[in-house]
């Protein structure tokens, strides 16, 4: 799983949550996939972002080196939009856990592959 | 019996290992799904020249996210079968996947993405798979969720087969409770096997259905689309393609004294899980 899919997956279709949002991250193994640079795409995903919660994923994975805190207003910096792309789109978590911050129920990683499946009395 | 894979099995039971790998090597298919998801991607009217994040329903092997990456999106998809996913893995495809289950809802923050794209999939919405499946209730809950994951002016486009009118409307009127507004496509209403049904949802800004291929000016509705087919059978010429059709063109072969198959029981048969 990468960042920019953790950065937008939540729990809220989980009974009785609202938010389920952000998804605390225990990692086991985490792996580095190269992935084209697309400055343009980055750029454009970042106003979406939720960059308090990508800064403390990547810092919780030993990814957080050299990306700043706070974004920028102009974030047209190349050296910048590399590093968000790296965490972004490069980082991905192959075994682990997520876990609901309200309910604290947990959802597998395994793969690279998050498993948000509900049980029958978990669906709203 | 019905041959529908919708009613053989669950979807995580029916695309099992084999299934899916034979969905995935299947050439015939590979193009079929590639050509629906260009469809797809064109109704979705993204802007021009612009890398999108889209949703992938349903994204299975990721065949329908092949054609996505070529045109330079980035996508996340989700399925139910993890056997689908699995393959997905193995083709090494660029989008991220999630198991997750439409029906439980879609389960992505405010705004996340600048559209969707679901091909072949929504039509597993309606089963009822487990005692607690309600049918309307998991579709209401899938359209609702799917619009808050939507950014402002995106849209969700779904190819899918349709079993009949009926589930068009149940579809439509429920995507139009969860607040989006549009309609069914039928592109190449007139031809038995080209014919495609494109559900095309907005979220925001009036703008009108957009037109179906291989039709006349403002046909491209389903329910239009049924009175036509309607009048041209009441005009005593069998529908192409129909069996009737097949059995009065067998007739004039044996009259110039073809050689013709005999009439059976199989005789202008639909083919599997399609109408
Ligand atoms: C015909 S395949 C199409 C896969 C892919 N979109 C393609 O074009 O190759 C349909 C897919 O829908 C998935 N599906 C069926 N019901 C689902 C559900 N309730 N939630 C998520 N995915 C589902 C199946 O697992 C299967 O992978």
């Amino acid at each position: 799983m990468k960042l920019i899919t953790h950065n937008m997956l939540t729990s809220k279709c989980l009974k009785g949550v609202l938010q389920g949002y952000p998804l605390a991250i225990n990692a086991t193994d985490v792996k580095i996939t190269e992935v084209d640079f697309n400055p343009e795409f980055v750029s454009r995903i970042i106003p979406k972002l939720d960059w308090n919660v990508l800064w403390g994923a990547a810092d919780s994975l030993g990814h957080s080196e050299g990306l700043p805190k706070t974004v920028e207003p102009k974030y047209e910096d190349q050296e910048f939009l590399k590093k968000a792309h790296h965490v972004l789109l490069e980082v991905e978590i192959e075994e682990g856990t997520l876990t609901c911050p309200e309910s604290g129920r947990q959802f597998p990683i395994s793969k690279g592959i998050p498993n948000m499946l509900l049980t029958e009395a978990e669906v709203q | 019996m019905s041959k529908r894979p919708e009613h053989q099995a669950p979807p995580e039971i029916f695309y099992n290992e084999d299934e899916a790998r034979k969905y995935t090597q299947n050439t015939r298919i590979i193009d079929i799904q590639a050509q629906m998801t260009e469809r797809c991607l064109e109704l979705l009217l993204l802007p021009e020249d612009t890398s999108c994040l889209l949703l992938d329903i349903g994204c299975g092997s990721g065949l329908s996210g092949a054609v996505l990456e070529e045109s330079g999106h980035m996508w996340i998809g989700m399925d139910i079968a993890p056997a689908m996913l699995e393959v997905a893995l193995e083709r090494e495809a660029e989008g991220d996947l999630v198991l997750s289950d439409m029906g439980e809802g879609v389960p992505f923050r405010a705004g996340s993405f600048d559209g969707a794209v679901s091909v072949s999939a929504i039509q597993w919405l309606f089963n009822a798979d487990k005692k607690s499946h309600k049918p309307v209730k998991r579709i209401y809950n899938f359209f609702s969720t799917l619009y808050a994951a939507l950014s402002r002016s995106a849209r969700a486009v779904f190819q899918f087969y349709p079993e009949n009118e009926s589930q068009l409307e149940l579809l439509t009127s429920q995507a139009m409770k969860a607040g989006f507004y549009g309609g069914v496509v039928v592109d190449y209403p007139n031809s038995a096997k080209a014919k495609k049904f494109f559900l095309v949802l907005m979220t925001g800004g009036a703008a009108p259905l957009p037109q179906a291929l291989g039709t006349e000016e403002s046909d491209s509705l389903q329910v239009k689309y049924a009175k036509r087919e309607a009048s041209k059978n009441a005009r005593g010429k069998p529908l192409k393609n129909s069996r009737a059709w097949i059995i009065e063109k067998k007739e004039r072969r044996r009259k110039q004294g073809k050689e013709t198959k005999p009439d059976t029981k199989f005789t202008g048969r639909k083919r599997a899980g399609r109408f």
